[in-house]
């Protein structure tokens, strides 16, 4: 099968061993198709446990695929091995959603930020140019080579986190949560950042949230997970404007607006949709 | 001992530039504590003399003058001789170089099993860590002495051999730190980056696994050593150890034979033995200070850390974090037995808070404040919402009218009233925790952010309902059950017989916060403090503790203090809303004025960071980004 | 949703008998594992023991014996079997109780272990009620009150860290003992003596025990506390109006019990070879001289019937640190 998409992910299954002896194995995927178009962003909105990170995770690499495939520019990745993976890495980064653990406090910016080029063989001099290169796209100040991340605040992480994966210029980064840990104003900025780097760059986003707002404001396409499977996926205005299933009308209801008779309005709204559905979704 | 700190003088001592944060190395730090230093000179004095041993001993260690035994102190033996008539000096001293390098031996030892163990049971788990581990509970359950006496039994009085088996005893030390840190670290997701970039495992646990277990490793040297030099004395004390080789312990065994003759005997070897162990001791100490330190840097960073500070600095709009650095206030006096009247025309208030101020005092002798000249009250009846993003003070203002707040902090100004009298009277510095005691659980309660934490896991949901019930109400044990059942059944719980019974592990998170929405209301108060009651649940899960929220506020006449971050929430439930901002308040007025017509340009940057109705894949800050990073410089550098 | 949906389906009638049948297996498996450690220890010492010691039979004969006395003494001993075979011989008759007989004196050594335990046990469960009660008061109120206490207990850990516990028995003696004179400075515990003079020995064997372990013990205790008093659930209970003495005694000591009990039961394994130093410095009729005696003669069957007995001990102790444990913990139970 070949198709213009950068990513596609097609009937992904993964399962997690259970808990003790002779237990059933855990699906937390069951069967995810999805596709990622060179350059543009695909939000993937669900609630905790809905398997939308664990899906982020297989298409890195760090989740094991029980059935189905990855495929990346057409290539499967699904069980890539470790040195597969690093010439992956050259195409597919990550942007995690805690910047306070997805950064080695012990490690200077800048040797973080020279991970990746250094692993592929880049000479440490080329490395630290790149490194001021990227602090500056990030709008970092270029002293921030010879900081320890405790000296930067949540969002200023974030940024650092973003730089590095943008060091390699991959074709895909996958966004888990990336504002979700951060204050209202600063989210306004990184998601800013976001848009601006997929402006300049060319890059495509799987951006993970379970903020439809968030999905909403940076996707084109939109994907909603829940208990482990796509209920719904299409264009971002279509799917966050008039959603077809249940579920995504519920979500999309939950959310509060900020202004208390519409937010009155949809809240009935709400009830009603909840007293048509009697039987709520999934029970 | 010297050469194994090496490790921790990082090159990265560097000083940060003008104006900006210095960082010390945590060295640094050890050279500094007295402590830290006096240790580290014992050690480097003793393991000198053991170095040069051959140089500063005047006698071989064995060499015996019989006709000078039990001598005292003279010019010759300095230290005077013992039962044989050998120099107690020379034999201190060749007794060091013995002495530490089997410590030194058995510490090797036990890193060498110890730590690849636990890095690769830790980092791979599996079969591997299973089996180290069963072992390891094994070594862990053998007394170390016993085992050595059977190692002498059949190996003789080597002390290489002793301290090569103890040092095999005591590696499960080395394989549980490893292991465990090596554990927490591989979930890390900074590991998961390092995986994704594509370095290998190897260079993973060389690169962000080995960093963190080194510190923990010197630390515990420094213990193990100790610990060796003690058992190997202990073992020659008794008489096993090998009485051709001079060590402390067989010096202290000849000396405890002759006490009765010359305690003298006794007194050299012990404080050499004391003396040293106490050095490793306090090294250790000194050490795990000099990290902890470091690590009281980053909480003090991370407290002030709000980016929203940015927001304002950009903005000039007010003073920031910085500038709530005052200097220690006048002490106020503690609270009196007759609290003053509240002023008059103000009783009605269910809470009234007047210009009050929270502060940590700081080692420096400033007082740090985090809430500054705050005003605000709630009538019965009525919605608050405090909105503020993390760092604004929003929190600790609500714990300073639960009478919750941290035992060091302090309140510098302002007052607090309840119901028409004071919990934090003009001129308190501490809250009347007398007066809440009898308020709390009963008039004012509390619903807070994360739900499993917030419930004690030891006991059922059902004990943790009832027991406030029974002791703020005074009611029987069987009326709080049927109050707890009707109660789980009012907050939308399902099958209020089985949560009542379930402990907290074996409920969801949006079914342990309904529980403790029902135990805020349990005892039907006049004033409940919600903060971020939703911000832990799903979007779908909040809408419906928000909808219980309302449904039993309006209900039960409640006042409530609700404190958020989010501009929805506060649509949803809020009557009146204050805005905070670094511990100001800096906008108040009803929620239709602040949400569609907010004047504080603060206000007014929060509220169009929403996402919500904007124009997807456009900018929403008004500068581009390079510009709001100039701002993240300046607070974040600072 | 996720909301209604329960994780247990037992209603909590039989939640209880569901819980008793939990904590019996969990007992059975705890015993059952400590009895496979009892035999791996025992496999190991035997093995270590007998295949390093060489010349025995010579050593018991001595010097001026003919090969053929050293050979007959072999026989006797049933040096000259397969080692697998006399661990096996070892095993059976240590099964029933019988742990062989020592080569010097031919005393059996269950025997002999058995006149000497007393001493020993007295001076160790004294010494632990003492620390656990001592260690448990102290961390309490050094967690709860903070201030001079928190600094004392803080301080007396690093000093008693410090010094070897039989340093600190060699100071009593030389100074209660034998400069004073106010306790003997040997014991004078020996068969149908009365309760004063085991007393007056124990005292101060007992005192440097205590010493030795108690401020450490209280610092482990404190830091469990500290770390339960942090936590958020805490709080919330403060906020419904319960008193501090109900959060700090139910709550709070509850869940510190286990890792209290672990520093206890750590504590104890040390002191089981502790004391055999102490002993030798105040000349008790414990497991100590025996021990220390066989181990310089190579009295191999008394140094396998220390080992195995001491080794017991901790068993059981762990065993009962487990099942406490347990039984504190909810989730414990379950796994």
């Amino acid at each position: 099968m070949t198709s213009s998409s950068l990513l596609n992910v097609d009937n992904l299954v993964v399962e997690y061993p259970g808990k003790g002896f002779r237990a059933a194995p855990f699906r937390v995927l069951k069967g995810v198709s999805i596709d990622v178009n060179p350059g543009q962003t695909l939000g993937l909105v669900g609630e905790s446990g809905s398997g939308k990170t664990t899906l982020g995770r297989a298409v890195l690499g760090l989740a094991p695929v029980t059935e189905g495939r990855i495929l990346f520019e057409n290539r499967d990745i699904s069980h890539a091995s470790r040195k597969d993976r690093r010439a992956l890495s050259r195409d597919i980064q990550v942007v995690f959603q805690d910047p306070y653990t997805s950064l080695n406090p012990a490690m200077e910016i800048g040797a973080i930020l020279a991970e990746p080029l250094t692993v592929q063989g880049q000479s440490p001099s080329d490395a630290h140019a790149r490194v001021k290169e990227l602090l500056d796209q990030v709008a970092l100040p270029s002293d921030a080579i010879h900081r320890l991340p405790r000296e930067f605040s949540g969002g200023q992480r974030q940024r650092i986190a973003i730089a590095r994966a943008l060091a390699l210029s991959p074709k895909l980064i996958v966004c888990d949560e990336p504002v979700s840990a951060l204050d209202l104003s600063t989210q306004a900025r990184v998601l800013d950042l976001f848009l601006q780097i997929q402006k300049d760059t060319g890059v495509a986003y799987l951006f993970i949230s379970h903020d439809l707002d968030v999905v909403r404001h940076i996707s084109h396409r939109v994907a909603v997970m829940y208990q482990g499977a796509i209920v719904e996926q299409g264009p971002t205005e279509q799917v966050t404007r008039d959603p077809q299933h249940p579920y995504t009308q519920r979500l999309l209801l939950a959310s509060p607006v900020p202004d208390p008779d519409r937010q009155a309005t949809r809240r009935q709204a709400r009830k009603e949709l909840l007293a048509k559905w009697a039987e709520p979704v999934g029970a | 001992m010297s050469s194994s700190m090496a490790p921790l003088t990082p090159s990265s001592a560097s000083f940060g530039q003008s104006g900006t944060v210095v960082r010390s190395s945590p060295f640094r730090r050890l050279l500094k504590n007295p402590m830290g230093l006096i240790a580290l000179t014992v050690l480097i004095v003793m393991v000198l003399l053991a170095v040069f041993a051959p140089l500063l001993a005047p006698f071989d260690e064995n060499f015996a003058n019989i006709s000078n035994t039990l001598a005292s102190p003279d010019s010759t033996n300095i230290l005077g001789t013992d039962s044989a008539g050998r120099d107690v000096w020379s034999r201190l001293l060749y007794g060091a170089q013995l002495t530490l390098l089997s410590a030194l031996l058995c510490a090797a030892v036990a890193i060498a099993i110890g730590l690849p163990s636990g890095l690769i049971a830790g980092y791979y788990g599996g079969a591997f860590d299973a089996t180290s581990n069963w072992v390891v509970s094994i070594l862990m359950s053998l007394p170390g002495l016993i085992v050595l006496l059977a190692i002498r039994a059949a190996f003789g009085p080597s002390v290489w051999i002793a301290m090569l088996f103890f040092g095999i005893l005591i590696s499960p030390g080395y394989f549980r730190l490893t292991r465990s840190a090596v554990q927490s670290v591989r979930n890390e997701l900074y590991v998961d980056a390092a995986r994704v970039a594509g370095l290998s495992d190897s260079a993973i646990i060389g690169r962000h696994v080995f960093s963190v277990v080194r510190a923990p490793i010197i630390i515990q040297t420094a213990a193990v050593c100790g610990i060796a030099i003690a058992v190997q004395s202990g073992l020659e004390f008794l008489g096993l150890g090998d009485p051709s080789k001079a060590t402390w312990g067989v010096m202290l065994n000849e000396g405890f034979k002759n006490v009765y003759l010359n305690s003298q005997l006794l007194l050299w070897p012990a404080l050499a033995i004391g003396l040293t162990i106490g050095a490793l001791v306090l090294l250790g100490n000194a050490v795990r200070d000099a990290l902890e330190d470091s690590d009281q840097v980053r909480e003090v960073k991370a407290l002030d850390d709000a980016e929203s500070a940015n927001t304002a600095a950009a903005m000039g709009a007010t003073s920031g974090v910085g500038d709530l650095h005052h200097a220690a206030p006048k002490p106020r006096t503690r609270a009196s037995k007759e609290p003053p009247q509240v002023e008059e025309g103000t009783e009605h208030h269910l809470i009234k808070v007047s210009h009050l101020g929270v502060g940590y005092p700081q080692p420096d002798g400033t007082v740090k404040r985090v809430v500054d000249d705050v005003s605000f009250h709630v009538d019965r009846g009525e919605i608050l919402g405090i909105v503020g993003e993390s760092g604004s003070g929003k929190s600790q203002t609500a714990f300073s009218i639960l009478g919750l707040l941290p035992e060091s902090a302090r309140i510098v100004a302002g007052s607090i009233q309840f119901d028409g009298s004071y919990t934090v009277a003009p001129s308190d510095d501490l809250v009347d925790q007398r007066r809440l005691a009898s308020l709390r659980g009963k008039r004012i309660s509390y619903i807070p952010q994360e739900p499993m934490s917030n419930l004690d896991p030891a006991f059922t949901v059902g004990y943790q309902l009832v027991t406030p019930m029974i002791r703020v109400l005074g009611i029987s044990k069987a009326e709080a059950k049927e109050r707890a059942l009707k109660l789980l059944a009012d907050v939308g719980i399902p099958h209020p017989e089985r949560t009542f019974a379930a402990y907290p592990h074996e409920i969801s998170g949006g079914m342990a916060q309904r529980v403790l929405i029902a135990g805020a209301i349990s005892c039907e108060p006049d004033l409940i403090i919600a903060d971020e009651p939703t911000t832990a649940l799903d979007v779908t899960v909040q809408a419906e503790v928000l909808d219980l929220l309302r449904e039993l506020q309006s209900r039960l006449n409640i006042g409530v203090i609700l404190v958020t971050h989010n501009f929805g929430v506060v649509a949803d439930l809020c009557d009146r809303v204050v805005v905070m901002q670094n511990g100001r308040l800096v906008e108040e007025g009803t929620v239709r004025e602040i949400l569609r017509t907010p004047e504080h340009p603060y206000t007014r940057t929060l509220l169009a960071s929403m996402l919500e109705g904007k124009e997807p894949m456009t900018m929403l800050t008004a500068q581009t980004a390079p510009a709001s990073g100039r701002g993240d410089q300046k607070e974040g550098l600072r | 949703m996720v909301e209604g949906r329960n994780r247990f389906s037992t209603t909590s009638a039989t939640e209880s008998t569901l819980w008793s049948t939990r904590m019996f297996s969990f007992i059975l498996k705890r015993l059952f594992s400590g009895i496979v450690v009892l035999l791996t220890v025992s496999a190991l010492t035997f093995f270590l023991l007998y295949f390093a010691g060489g010349s025995i039979a010579r050593n018991i004969v001595g010097d001026q014996a003919s090969p053929e006395q050293v050979a007959a003494k072999e026989v006797e001993l049933g040096l000259d079997q397969p080692l697998i075979a006399r661990f096996a011989s070892w095993l059976t008759s240590a099964a029933t109780g019988d742990l062989g007989r020592s080569w010097f004196t031919s005393e059996p050594v269950a025997q002999a272990l058995s006149s000497r335990i007393p001493v020993t046990m007295v001076m160790v469960v004294t010494a632990m009620l003492l620390i656990g009660i001592l260690a448990a008061l102290l961390g309490v109120a050094a967690a709860v009150k903070r201030g001079p206490i928190d600094r004392a207990v803080q301080v007396s850990a690093i000093i008693g860290d410090s010094i070897p516990g039989f340093v600190i028995g060699i100071v009593l003696v030389t100074l209660l003992a034998i400069q004073l004179k106010l306790f003997p400075a040997t014991s004078t515990i020996a068969p149908g003596v009365g309760v004063d003079a085991w007393i007056l020995s124990l005292a101060l064997p007992v005192l440097a025990l205590v010493l030795n372990g108690v401020a450490g013990g209280a610092q482990q205790i404190r830091s469990a506390v500290i770390k339960q008093l942090e936590r958020d659930y805490v709080r919330t209970l403060r906020s419904r109006g319960i008193s501090e003495n109900e959060i700090l005694f139910k709550h709070v000591l509850r869940s510190a019990a286990p890792a209290g009990l672990t520093v206890l039961s750590l504590q104890l394994i040390g002191m089981l070879g502790g004391v055999v130093i102490i002993e030798a410095i105040f000349a008790l009729p414990g497991i100590g001289p025996l021990a220390v005696s066989s181990t310089s003669q190579g009295d191999l069957p008394v140094v396998m019937g220390v080992v195995i007995y001491t080794v017991a001990v901790v068993i059981v102790v762990n065993l009962v640190v487990d099942v406490i444990n347990g039984w504190l913990n909810p989730k414990v139970r379950v796994s």
